[in-house]
């Protein structure tokens, strides 16, 4: 699998990281998964949930994942993925992440150093929950295919 | 009978790609349980090794969520709709990993710098401990709750002697009337919250220490998430929900609690791992009843004790972490500092302990503030004065009667001039004092003893009566100045 997303998205992701720093950012990735290929089509950038810790925990709570999905499904997309931010850290899943991910979800982390966002990784969950996997990120511009 | 059961999107593939699926069940245990016996690659998504739902998983019942219902029980008919809702987390947390998964005391050794190895030189001189110790307690994770009177103490000998990590759980602000004893908080932090006077005090001591901040109150929502991450939990609580939640969660996550509780000139301590001996529960099955056991505040305390408690919390966290000695697992010390005298006694793990026992019936963390009686505090709106109020009433009504249900040492300390003191303990028999016609205002120091000496009075038959809220600590602040607080 690798996961497909466009210029605006990387930036967004981007963009998100470095306005919450020292917090963690979090949000959804909505689009389609079409043979091996997750095509990233819409961002929806969430609340961190996690106001006791937040620089170093991010919560999505299940009524904020129940709307964002009710709102995807009803532009036929699905959710693909969940992005984060890792202040001052690098894009690596911690034990914390694995324990609790989902799987077949794109997790895509990037890390903010010092406020600026720095690199940016894909990870998925092996169906044994044993591991986190690296998936590779794809740029692509694909407006022709969505608008 | 058939329910329709939605499934989450990263979950369709478990299940043949389907976003929605029939299923046979009279209860949500039941339907999960066909549900996962149909699709077994989708159990270990759904429910963790001990068989328990986990805790990112959330099954509603038409818009209900189980865990307020009736949790797996919760009964199922034919045209409900049950959907599995996602709530997505995760996190930093640091170098995470094998090391963070095992359990203590092994774990992948991380190196001493030159700086370290003199540091704790007389550590590593010490057979017991030796570089192997060392690095042991550098890659130990522990979690203090509360730097308060008993965290002080495990704090600063926690970090000097080289835990690695220290994350600490409070909300409060430094204040004056705590450096009689919270020696990890100095004089130039009161108003600022502890966990930045900690961190501050922690790392001048030792830089090489993390220090993990938790600024909130530690519930049942939160806990299980932030005990997860450490290797031993320290309590040092001053109140009996945390401290029932603080044993549950550490039981629940296979964590060793190590307890200590002070009062007055008594404390006990002990190591609660219920792996291996038993937990709080078991030795204390129910909490006091509330206002029975006063608090710090209320009762006073010596400030020497939590010195002595706190410290042995942090031998015997040290020594869990290093895998020396005999742990105080399965025993409780008590101490008398006025006797200057250590009893032991011996515990024993109750089989039918509602957590830790045979058949456990507490499995998530429950609402301690209403096990322990709390919330069913009778209301005591209308019954209370500000005092303001008292002043300007008072001075209209001189018949009016302020009655000091506080002890007479705390009377020299300090009194408001007119009110007439008649320690709570002596009220009921000196009843035939007071006039039931005239207006009676009760205070005491911060306003919990005088709602009591409300309810003597009221049980009483006499109907005039309110009580001083916030005591003559509000007293002092508000109407008069010139007396000294404590």
């Amino acid at each position: 699998m690798t996961l497909v997303l466009d210029s605006r998205h990387v930036s967004a992701i981007r963009r998100h990281g470095e306005a919450d720093y020292p917090a963690e950012a979090c949000g959804l990735i909505g689009g389609a998964v079409d043979g091996d290929r997750k095509l990233a089509v819409q961002l929806v950038p969430l609340v961190n949930r996690r106001t006791d810790s937040a620089r170093n925990r991010y919560l999505i709570d299940p009524e904020s994942f129940r709307r964002a999905q009710d709102r995807l499904e009803r532009d036929g997309l699905d959710i693909i993925g969940v992005y984060h931010s890792h202040p001052d850290h690098p894009p690596a899943p911690s034990a914390f992440d694995r324990d609790h991910a989902w799987p077949r979800l794109s997790y895509v982390i990037v890390g903010v150093a010092r406020g600026r966002a720095a690199d940016m990784k894909s990870w998925v969950l092996a169906d044994d929950r044993g591991t986190f996997e690296e998936e590779s990120i794809t740029n692509e511009e694909r407006k022709a295919v969505w608008q | 009978m058939a329910v329709t059961v939605l499934i989450p999107t990263p979950l369709r593939p478990f299940v043949g790609g389907r976003d929605a699926l029939e299923v046979e069940g009279g209860n949500v245990g039941e339907l999960l349980e066909r549900l996962t016996g149909e699709h077994a690659t989708l159990k270990p998504h759904l429910f963790a090794d001990d068989g328990r739902l986990r805790s990112f998983v959330n099954v509603y019942v038409n818009d209900r969520d189980i865990r307020q219902l009736a949790q797996r029980d919760t009964p199922v008919k034919p045209g409900d709709t049950i959907s599995i809702i996602p709530s997505i987390a995760g996190g930093t947390a640091a170098s995470v990993g094998a090391q963070r998964a095992a359990p203590l005391p092994s774990k992948a050794a991380p190196v001493l710098s030159h700086e370290e190895i003199l540091r704790y030189s007389r550590h590593l001189i010490l057979p017991d401990v030796g570089l192997d110790g060392q690095k042991k307690l550098k890659a130990a994770r522990v979690l203090l709750v509360g730097a308060g009177g008993l965290g002080s103490p495990a704090a600063l000998y926690l970090a000097a002697a080289g835990v690695g990590t220290i994350g600490i759980v409070d909300f409060d602000v430094v204040d004056k009337t705590n450096l009689q004893r919270q020696i990890l908080h100095g004089t130039s932090t009161v108003g600022t919250p502890k966990l930045e006077s900690a961190a501050a005090r922690i790392h001048d001591l030792n830089p090489n220490v993390r220090v993990e901040p938790f600024e909130t109150r530690l519930t049942s929502e939160n806990a299980l998430d932030i005990i997860r991450e450490f290797d031993v939990v320290a309590d040092g609580t001053d109140n009996f929900p945390t401290r029932y939640l603080v044993n549950d969660a550490c039981v629940l996550l296979d964590k060793p609690n190590v307890y200590g509780s002070i009062f007055r000139f008594e404390g006990q301590a002990s190591v609660f791992y219920a792996k291996r001996g038993p937990c709080y529960r078991c030795l204390y099955s129910e909490p006091p009843p509330p206002g029975l056991v006063p608090s710090c505040a209320e009762g006073g305390v010596l400030g020497v004790l939590p010195g002595i408690i706190g410290s042995i919390q942090a031998m015997e966290t040290i020594k869990l972490i290093l895998g020396v000695g005999e742990p105080l697992i399965g025993r409780l010390v008590l101490f008398d500092a006025l006797k200057l005298q250590f009893r032991e006694l011996k515990l024993e793990k109750d089989p039918d302990c509602p957590v830790c026992g045979r058949h456990p019936t507490i499995t998530a963390p429950i609402d301690y503030e209403a096990f322990c009686g709390i919330g069913a505090e009778p209301s005591y709106d209308g019954a209370e004065i500000t005092a303001e109020q008292l002043k300007d009433e008072w001075a209209r009504n001189p018949e009016l009667l302020v009655i000091d249900v506080r002890e007479p040492h705390e009377h020299a300390i300090a009194h408001i001039d007119g009110a007439r003191l008649i320690p709570l303990g002596e009220l009921p028999d000196r009843l035939g004092e007071l006039d039931g016609h005239r207006e009676i205002v009760t205070h005491c120091h911060h306003g919990s003893r005088s709602l009591k000496a409300l309810e003597i009075l009221k049980a009483a038959g006499f109907s005039k009566v309110r009580s001083l809220r916030g005591g003559i600590d509000a007293w002092a602040v508000n109407v008069d100045a010139s007396l000294p607080r404590y």
